[in-house]
């Protein structure tokens, strides 16, 4: 059975990824499963989703722990323990980064035994999950060129035509780009249960109720929850344009984060601006754009597995 | 026959639209959503002729769901977790009133705390209400029991509500390969709803109402309940006879997997099922006799076809997905119930895992098979396990330090 992992943030369209990847397997004769894994937030926060695909119908479901190649649209991830981008990284399994740097670069930085590649997203890391599933589909070694536009038709019918063309031309120009790495990633075999390794299972204790029950006793802790970090797009307000009208975009903010001086300029807290882009639709004056969120790579020292 | 990639949430959709629902109560609730989404689109789309209304909660979609069924219409909805647990009081109710509908229940564990993910415990808080219930465990699972469901709800002997329950991520937001039924060879092997009289009609004003009753009147609708709910398990049989016939594929009451000669088997119910399918593989590879045996049909409770099964059996692993609090898990309880009695009776080794989603690995179905089939060599009952392993506490420990050191300082104390 072939295993695939993408990772990604909420809003960079990594379900769709998925999709794509399990609609091209099932049309050259795969039995396919794809699901997408969340929590309560969204757009932004880490969203990881599986692709499983073999010649036999699939039984195996949920989590997957062993994967063969795993697919990380925001570089940024990997400094996020709860993604658990690294979770099963064994010497065999194929890693492709969405990323600015070299695959080198990666390679002595998370110091994984396995082949990592890298490839450069461009501006927008909206885009970056069609480019990865077309370097995919080229890795996996069983997608066909055409079949691959056929699948990324069939899951983005919902757009426009425009968005779709874009979208198809990114996934194969990454396609072709990976034409030499094609074939690169191999299958694991299934757990043994002839040898294997015991889970260690506790046996649970009881535990005083001040640190048993799962509630919160502190105001204020929305505050320290850093949602910036979950913005793929940010907005930015042009001084020049603003009226000063010093309400609309502060008060349709679902976030809060949009604070007005009292010289009635409105001030971004970008710790908390999820990137909703209501702002930028509000404002009368059209002062506020959509510009791609930077993403700064990781400063190496703070990444696990990280040599010296 | 047409084969696409659906979710679970897909497949019910496609299963209410085929059965040509007329009505569609609802109230969005997440993993449930994409259900009532998809029969929103094709409702307004106009190509599914039925009408969909949107309530102020579960409690009341489930009174109008009753009370639709009640006038001779075909209903279908669906819900999850809090929102069944809120419609609960109706639930009861509208079974009472011998109501035939369809809800498709999207398990997802129960607050406090929150999760998004799936276990049983929402769907088995519904065990006493008078809903039939099937336990799905693949999407295509999920469109063939909401079809059975409609026939099994509309038969006069039966004329219950049915729950259809789904797990929530692993089934209501997994594609996996669903053959699509044609229009036809459905509306074959279900025809209209023939509701024998109970009709409404607007030009016609009639009340329908239940009285309230003393003890012995009460006793005797509430047992005529009871009768019809096991004589449901003969019904299920002739409509899953009829369906196998009409569209190939075969759904027992309960699934047996490689049983035949098996020592130890695996017993549980829902998506996390099929992983124990795989393992019961891998065990067979390794020369262990072991199988899986799981209901899909809960309520009517599969008593006598359990106990067909698990006899000659050494040792029974029950994984629960849910944990009725105080007691244990539920199936256990519910399958120690049926075997008490039953000579050599298989030992009963007791699992609680996969709540809120956790994950159930393959060593730990593995493990659960040695665990049991140690147990019958020794004689001795193990204690009930809950699967939760070194590693989990290690990182719930540093949940909590976190929690602790983060209150510390926005108390401002040391
Ligand atoms: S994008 Fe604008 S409206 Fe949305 S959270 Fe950021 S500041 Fe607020
Ligand atoms: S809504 Fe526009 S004009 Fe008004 S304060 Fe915000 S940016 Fe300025």
């Amino acid at each position: 059975m072939l295993r695939i992992r993408l990772h990604g943030r909420g809003g960079q369209g990594i379900r769709t990824a998925a999709q794509i990847l399990g609609s091209a397997l099932f049309a050259e004769g795969f039995e396919v499963q794809d699901a997408p894994r969340y929590g309560a937030e969204r757009r932004g926060a880490p969203i990881v989703a599986y692709v499983r695909a073999a010649h036999a119908p699939i039984d195996e479901r949920g989590t997957i722990a062993n994967p063969d190649l795993v697919l990380v649209a925001d570089a940024s991830l990997f400094q996020v323990p709860t993604a658990g981008v690294l979770q099963g990284i064994g010497a065999r399994v194929a890693l492709l980064i969405a990323t600015t740097e070299d695959a080198a670069v990666w390679r002595a930085r998370l110091a994984l035994a396995g082949p990592i590649f890298s490839f450069d997203p461009g501006a927008d890391p909206a885009h970056a999950a069609t480019a990865l599933v077309g370097a995919a589909a080229r890795m996996l070694g069983v997608i066909r060129r055409e079949i691959l536009g056929a699948a990324l038709g069939e899951e983005l019918r919902g757009l426009d035509v425009h968005k779709q063309r874009s979208s198809l031309m990114r996934a194969l120009e990454a396609y072709d780009a990976f034409g030499v790495h094609g074939g690169a990633v191999g299958e694991a075999a299934d757990a043994s249960a002839r040898d294997y390794t015991a889970p260690q299972w506790i046996d649970m204790f009881l535990d005083p109720v001040s640190i048993a029950a799962p509630d919160l006793h502190a105001s204020a802790t929305s505050v320290q929850v850093r949602t910036g970090a979950w913005r793929t797009r940010r907005p930015v307000i042009d001084y020049a344009h603003c009226h000063r009208c010093s309400w609309i975009c502060s008060t349709l903010c679902p976030d809060s984060a949009i604070a007005v001086d009292a010289d009635r300029t409105p001030r971004i807290d970008y710790d908390h601006c999820k990137g909703c882009m209501v702002c930028v639709t509000v404002c009368p004056a059209h002062a506020i754009s959509a510009a791609p969120e930077p993403r700064g790579e990781s400063p190496p020292a703070a990444l696990p597995g990280v040599a010296a | 026959m047409n084969r696409v990639l659906l979710t679970g949430n897909s497949a019910a959709a496609w299963a209410a639209r085929l059965a040509a629902a007329d009505y569609v109560p609802a109230f969005p609730i997440t993993p449930q959503t994409g259900i009532i989404e998809s029969l929103a689109g094709w409702i307004e789309s106009g190509s599914m002729p039925a009408r969909l209304v949107m309530f102020e909660s579960e409690h009341s979609m489930l009174a109008a769901a009753g009370a639709a069924a009640a006038t001779g219409v075909r209903v279908f909805t669906a819900t999850s977790s809090q929102g069944l647990l809120y419609a609960m009081e109706m639930l009861y109710a509208t079974a009472g009133w011998r109501a035939p509908f369809v809800m498709v229940n999207v398990s997802r564990g129960v607050a406090s705390p929150v999760t998004l993910e799936s276990d049983h415990n929402d769907i088995l808080a519904a065990r006493d209400s008078g809903f039939l219930q099937i336990h799905c465990a693949t999407c295509q699972e999920v469109l063939d029991a909401v079809l059975i469901a409609y026939c099994l709800a509309e038969d006069a002997r039966v004329r219950l509500p049915v729950l259809v329950n789904q797990d929530g991520f692993l089934l209501s937001f997994t594609r996996e390969p669903v053959a699509l039924p044609d229009a036809g060879a459905v509306a074959r092997f279900l025809p209209a709803f023939d509701s024998m009289g109970i009709e409404f009609r607007a030009s016609r004003p009639i009340s329908q109402a239940v009285a309230v009753l003393g003890g012995s009147p009460y006793s005797y609708f509430r047992y005529q309940m009871q009768l019809a709910l096991q004589g449901a398990a003969g019904v299920y049989d002739e409509v899953a006879q009829a369906f196998a016939s009409e569209f190939g594929r075969s759904y027992p009451q309960v699934e047996a997997y490689r049983c035949e000669d098996a020592e130890v088997v695996f017993f549980m119910t829902g998506a996390f099922s099929t992983r124990a399918r795989a393992a019961v593989d891998r065990l067979r590879e390794a020369g262990q006799r072991v199988g899986l045996v799981r209901p899909r049909l809960f309520r009517p409770f599969p008593a006598a076809q359990l106990r067909r099964l698990m006899s000659g059996r050494r040792a029974i692993a029950v994984l629960d997905q849910n944990i009725s609090l105080g007691k244990g898990g539920v199936l256990a309880t519910e399958l120690a119930s049926v075997l008490y009695g039953m000579p050599e009776a298989p030992l009963i080794a007791e699992f609680i895992g996969g709540l809120g989603g956790r994950d159930i690995a393959p060593e730990e179905f593995y493990q659960m098979a040695k665990v049991a089939l140690d147990a019958a060599d020794s004689g001795i009952t193990p204690a009930p396990r809950m699967l939760y392993t070194e590693t989990e506490m290690r990182e719930m420990r540093k949940l909590q330090s976190i929690a602790i050191a983060e209150r510390h300082e926005l108390r401002g104390a040391p």
